[in-house]
């Protein structure tokens, strides 16, 4: 799904953050990726889906080298990659349901209202449908951005310290429903600094490797949970 | 430019601008009052000022026609002759045109109506007899013309006191001034909307700057530079065609509420639309649609692919 062949990455004006990464995330895996703040977890993860294009190597997701891609080409990869942030953004003058459907609104594609019910009920976000974002707490976001990750039925769901701004009981709540998606077929990469997160995910019985961010370089950290 | 018109999807724009405000794709872009009153207000103003450009450039148009409609059509015979001669000038000059082809009506210009030339320079109650002024004939001639020239010179050999003044030396700068006065308001035209379309850019850009989470959350989930563009030009494509409107308007009854000045006449008589011309006015809106639109457009693709 994603084939990373000596991937580097440095931002103008910086030295290289990333370097000579080779790695690759098959399809309906499930993965860690911690390290240090600063480390470069979320960027990353921003060159998975092509928010950033890698400075030296070759990155192929979907089967496409992205540095070939077209603008259209980048959002076309983009609707097949779910992203949940830690500091998820919607359009808060929209509501709730039509935030989380603003997926298939920009693709051209019609709602199916009972699958957007079921999606808000999978979420928890039922009472919820018609809030304005503003309104929402933090789990709640989380979840409502979740379902919007979701709603396109993406092969690859990424999420960025998605449990940052979550207490406990509201996080073990979104990683159960990342957990419910990699059995799904979903491939799920969770950029995280928080440990117990990942052993908690031990407890739920899912195939995870841990990936580390050492040294510009990304390690496969230990045996699988 | 060319390549992106050929990436417009015209059924779904066409949609886009003629569906309601109320389906999700019409509300991508939040609602920002001020700038929505101030795009109206503009494209409204430049409208209004496209259809006083748009009848100056008739006006003109028209009197630049009837001058030389009119100038072209009448010529006249000067007769200076000393006393005892001037009768006799006259008689001959008379009979020559009445014998001219291409003549239809020979006719002295009575003193009465040459005091009303004359008054403009000495005032009312000239005393024309007093005065050393030529006989004046006005030559109208019919369709057919006549031979100028030939007439010019059998009047210096039959009567040498008249002179054949066909008005072309002072009539064509009359008729080329209005020709200009034409162009000038059709490229008064051109600069309004070029103008409307600077504005629009403009504030389209504004808008994008504005909503930068907007377009941060529509690239996020897939969305296309061109679908982003599109939230932003239809709302400014509406805006410039329904402000243009009512500027259009607005317009067009100050315009037919012009005073009607036919007896003081001179040119602010024509300025205005006759018949079928009422109709030229409204197509100002639906340029004005077009001009936003392609502004709005260019403004928004540039603005977002100079972002990665």
């Amino acid at each position: 799904m994603i084939e990373m062949q000596d991937v580097s990455f440095g931002y103008r004006g910086g030295g290289a953050l990333l370097s000579n990464i080779t790695l690759s995330l098959p399809a309906g895996s499930f993965h860690f990726l911690t390290g240090p703040s600063g480390s470069g977890k979320t960027t990353f993860l921003r060159l998975c889906y092509a928010d950033l294009l890698p400075s030296g190597g070759h990155l192929t997701a979907f089967g496409h080298d992205v540095a070939n891609l077209s603008r259209d080409g980048i959002a076309m990869l983009r609707r097949k990659v779910g992203v949940l942030h830690q500091d998820a953004q919607f359009l808060d003058h929209l509501p709730v349901a039509e935030n989380i459907a603003l997926p298939l609104t920009v693709a051209g594609q019609p709602v199916d209202m009972k699958a957007l019910k079921d999606l808000l009920g999978w979420v928890a976000m039922t009472n919820h449908a018609r809030a304005l974002p503003p309104a929402l707490s933090g789990g709640e976001r989380q979840r409502a951005a979740l379902a919007r990750a979701v709603i396109m039925s993406p092969d690859f769901v990424l999420a960025d310290e998605p449990t940052g701004n979550l207490d406990w009981d509201m996080s073990m709540r979104l990683l159960q429903l990342l957990v419910e998606l990699n059995r799904s077929g979903k491939t799920i990469l969770i950029a995280t600094h928080d440990m117990d997160l990942i052993r908690a995910a031990r407890q739920m019985d899912v195939q995870a490797r841990v990936l580390r961010i050492s040294g510009r370089r990304v390690q496969l950290a230990g045996a699988d949970l | 430019m060319r390549g992106d018109l050929r990436h417009v999807d015209w059924r779904s724009l066409w949609r886009g601008l003629i569906g309601r405000d109320g389906s999700v794709a019409g509300r991508i872009v939040p609602s920002t009052g001020f700038t929505a009153q101030l795009t109206l207000l503009t494209a409204g103003a430049m409208a209004f000022l496209a259809v006083f450009a748009l009848a100056l450039s008739f006006a003109t148009g028209r009197l630049a026609d009837r001058w030389s409609q009119s100038l072209a059509q009448t010529v006249t015979v000067r007769i200076s002759a000393p006393a005892d001669e001037i009768e006799s000038q006259t008689g001959i000059v008379m009979a020559i045109l009445k014998q001219t082809p291409g003549i239809a009506e020979a006719r002295m210009i009575p003193e009465e109506e040459v005091e009303q030339l004359l008054a403009p320079w000495f005032g009312p109650d000239v005393p024309v007899e007093a005065l050393p002024v030529p006989r004046l004939i006005e030559v109208t001639e019919s369709d057919d013309g006549f031979d100028a020239e030939g007439l010019s010179l059998r009047l210096t050999a039959e009567a040498p006191g008249a002179v054949l003044d066909d008005h072309t030396r002072w009539r064509q700068p009359l008729i080329s001034a209005a020709r200009r006065l034409r162009f000038l308001g059709l490229i008064s035209l051109a600069l309004i909307a070029g103008a409307g379309g600077a504005m629009m850019a403009l504030a389209a850009q504004s808008s994008l700057a504005a909503n930068g989470q907007v377009i941060r959350v529509l690239r996020l989930i897939g969305a296309r530079d061109v679908t982003i563009a599109q939230a932003f030009v239809r709302r400014f494509t509406r805006r410039a065609g329904a402000g243009a409107l009512g500027g259009t308007l607005l317009g067009m009854l100050a315009i037919a509420f012009l005073p009607n000045m036919e007896q003081a006449g001179g040119f602010l008589t024509g300025l205005g639309f006759q018949g079928w011309g009422w109709l030229w006015p409204l197509l100002i809106p639906i340029v004005a649609a077009g001009v936003g639109f392609f502004a709005t457009r260019w403004a928004a693709l540039r603005m977002l692919r100079a972002v990665p």
